[in-house]
């Protein structure tokens, strides 16, 4: 029988050799827009071999939607390979920066307690402001931002990379 | 060897044995032009609209199973490509499309006729690419032509920069093609094929229901011989018709919305559906958790995207239909379904397609005397209830016989498509059924068949309407005809439904029209006069005649399947 397709919505990960070519991000991207994919997080960046480039996206779909994904992505012609990340061990991380602005020397020490705690750097600083760095998992650093947000509310100003990941040798991080 | 890019580009035409280019010469391929002027062995046809252009390309290739190549000038030139790149693309006709582009160093400068067409064409179709060094201009041709007609066809792009066109460079023409992103499937699982056969040897009501795959993998022959082997009925989108003559007695009719009533009743009632290339799409369905839902449903499809998107299947089969069908072959064998399949038949006999309900000279007749009239015949219908009744009525005997835009719906496409249709096969009677209104929106291709002398048999059928929406507004929205009356003047009521009474009769003149291109035009209002205007028709070989048939303003296509509904539910009259 016309079997109803599974229902369970939750993220699911994508790692994407394609083409280093111009053009393939607007393809890739474009993909997801024209046939309304939820796409969570798309990074791009060269490989060993200058000829590919990798993606790394993040997608929140059940699960036919995301067979078709993968399916709509192969058949692209500039993608190379398409592997799934959704269930496999992997080591997956965020750039993100944090820069917390008007602190008095007392919430200065705040931030630099926190920072200890979650293990982020603190790059940057001048009498009243600082700027952070963290490089964690995507669930890790929405827990720093929503931290930031409530002791600080109104001085934080976020900027993120979109995560990247690599399939793990011996045990994941996430 | 050095050669210019417009040299080797003529060579790679050749090589990848294109007899036939539909050109529209402009500023950024002059060369180009140029080139072909001292080239032999390449026709160049002129359109008069690149839309009318890539319609013809589509028509050759559709009809011959080549690719067809178009080669236009950048900016509006591509931009006029865009509705042929979606259907040809939505259809899986294989295309090849040049597009001029500025010299490299002005592009993004927002150049005089600069269009990013790549960006424009790359959601719409198979493969889209700028050149952008000479040295892979010959590499990238031939990419392009191997794309086009492998695995599941389609349009591909191809942007060359003036400059990239002047330069000098190597005169190869590769023989080979590797691209690491794309290896089509050319096998075919037979585990999966043991497994369709097992569920459909358990089967008490086996239906097979075949989309346009069989015909563009040219397997009509293998598949009837599959129907005939098992002794399954046989039901066919619009685009799968004539993948099994229509007159077999196994045959028994189109299903989805405009379907038949045994064709749609058999979908409901089959126990298992053997379903070769077709994407399910909405127009077949209808409500789509009804769809064959006492069904397992085996699913062969080139395209593993196709396969679990609309529908779930239970038996996936990715494999081109030829290969599949051919495999299948090998192990199928006969199958009790004697009964059930005569049963559906009594169902077509119960409930035979006829245009009772309209007195005088109905579409249903005309097609009927074209059946009779033409042996051998190529149709090409426009879109709209032209196309329907073209697709409800028309008899067929082999694949690539008829050629319809399924997927898009494109309005214009019968006339271009027709032209391209004939050149592909010089001697074959083409006969191409649009609307008035389809007809007028490439209407200025009759010029393009007039010049190139070619016997096109044009008949539209005049209903005064946007026939197709016309019918819905009559029957879903109330009967308000909102700007679906062609003839309506700016003074007219809004609510006037007789355009005869206070309207020109004609709108255009239509055999006015014709002769104002220098081809032939007949009106045709009764039944009796159809034979005498076909035989006139089918006289002149050297000119297109278009036979306007004047026929009921509100005639409308039945069955049909309300939005939502499912496929059971069918208005029959």
């Amino acid at each position: 029988m016309g079997k109803a397709a599974e229902n369970i919505i939750k993220k699911r990960w994508i790692s994407l050799y394609v083409e280093n070519e111009i053009g393939v991000l607007a393809k890739i991207s474009g993909l997801f827009s024209g046939k309304s994919y939820n796409l969570d997080s798309l990074t791009v960046g060269e490989t060993e071999d200058e000829t590919i480039s990798r993606m790394t996206i993040s997608v929140t779909s059940d699960e036919s939607t995301f067979e078709q994904i993968k399916k709509q992505l192969n058949r692209c012609v500039e993608v190379i390979k398409v592997v799934d990340f959704t269930d496999i061990p992997i080591h997956m991380k965020e750039i993100l920066f944090i820069k917390v602005n008007s602190l008095n020397a007392g919430e200065k020490e705040e931030v630099f307690r926190i920072a200890q705690i979650y293990g982020i750097s603190v790059i940057d600083c001048d009498r009243s402001n600082l700027l952070l760095e963290c490089v964690h998992t995507e669930s890790k650093n929405n827990g720093l931002i929503k931290l930031f947000k409530n002791s600080f509310p109104n001085r934080i100003e976020v900027i993120k990379g979109g995560s990247v990941a690599i399939e793990a040798i011996s045990m994941a991080d996430r | 060897m050095e050669m210019k890019g417009t040299s080797l580009f003529i060579k790679a035409l050749k090589e990848e044995g294109v007899d036939t280019l539909f050109a529209y010469p402009g500023g950024q391929v002059i060369d180009l032009f140029d080139a072909l002027y001292d080239s032999e062995g390449i026709e160049v046809i002129l359109p008069r609209h690149e839309q009318g252009l890539i319609h013809a390309a589509d028509g050759y290739a559709r009809s011959t199973g080549k690719v067809g190549v178009c080669l236009v000038t950048s900016g509006p030139g591509a931009t006029n490509l865009v509705t042929g790149i979606a259907t040809a693309n939505y259809d899986s006709v294989p295309l090849v499309c040049f597009t001029g582009q500025v010299p490299t160093h002005l592009i993004g400068n927002d150049a005089f006729q600069e269009v990013d067409i790549v960006g424009i064409s790359r959601n719409i179709c198979k493969h889209a690419i700028t050149v952008r060094d000479r040295k892979d201009l010959g590499r990238i041709i031939k990419e392009a032509f191997f794309i086009a007609r492998s695995g599941k066809p389609g349009p591909v792009v191809v942007d060359l920069p003036k400059d990239i066109q002047q330069a000098m460079g190597s005169d190869e023409y590769p023989k080979e093609v590797s691209i690491r992103g794309y290896k089509p499937n050319t096998g075919v699982h037979v585990g999966q094929v043991r497994r369709a056969l097992s569920i459909l040897s358990q089967a008490k009501k086996p239906l097979f229901l075949v989309g346009g795959g069989v015909n563009i993998a040219d397997a009509g022959r293998e598949f009837t011989r599959l129907a005939e082997l098992t002794g399954m009925p046989v039901i066919t989108t619009i685009m799968g018709k004539g993948a099994i003559p229509t007159n077999h007695p196994l045959y028994i009719g189109n299903i989805g919305i405009h379907g038949n009533y045994a064709a749609n009743r058999a979908i409901s009632e089959c126990d298992v559906l053997f379903s070769i290339g077709t994407r399910f799409n909405d127009r077949i369905t209808g409500k789509i958790t009804e769809f064959a839902k006492l069904a397992s449903i085996i699913h062969i499809d080139i395209d593993a995207a196709s396969i679990s998107r609309n529908i779930q299947v239970d038996i996936p089969i990715v494999a081109d239909a030829k290969t599949a069908i051919l495999k299948i072959l090998e192990e199928a064998e006969a199958l009790p379904v004697k009964e059930w399949t005569e049963e559906v038949q009594s169902w077509k006999q119960e409930y035979p397609l006829e245009m009772k309900k309209y007195e005088g000279m109905t579409p249903e007749i005309i097609i009927h005397k074209i059946n009779e009239k033409f042996r051998n015949l190529i149709v090409v219908t426009d879109v709209g209830q032209n196309q329907m009744w073209t697709t409800q009525y028309l008899e067929l005997d082999h694949n690539r016989k008829l050629l319809t835009s399924g997927g898009l719906g494109t309005m214009g496409y019968g006339l271009p498509a027709a032209i391209g249709a004939q050149l592909g096969n010089p001697g074959t009677p083409v006969v191409c059924i649009s609307g008035d209104g389809g007809m007028q929106m490439n209407i200025q291709e009759m010029a393009t068949a007039v010049a190139l002398e070619l016997p096109l048999i044009l008949c539209v059928f005049n209903n005064s309407y946007l026939g197709n929406v016309r019918q819905w507004q009559e029957m879903f929205y109330g009967g308000r005809y909102a700007y679906t009356c062609l003839t309506a003047r700016r003074s007219c009521a809004k609510d006037c439904k007789n355009p005869e009474k206070c309207c020109p009769k004609y709108s255009p003149d239509f055999v006015k029209l014709a002769e104002s291109y220098d081809a032939a035009g007949i009106r045709v209002e009764k039944t009796e006069d159809i034979d005498g205007a076909l035989e006139a028709a089918l006289k002149r070989t050297d000119a297109p005649t278009l036979i306007e048939f004047i026929i009921e303003p509100e005639a409308n296509v039945y069955p049909i399947v309300p939005t939502g509904k499912p496929l059971s539910e069918m208005v029959m009259d």
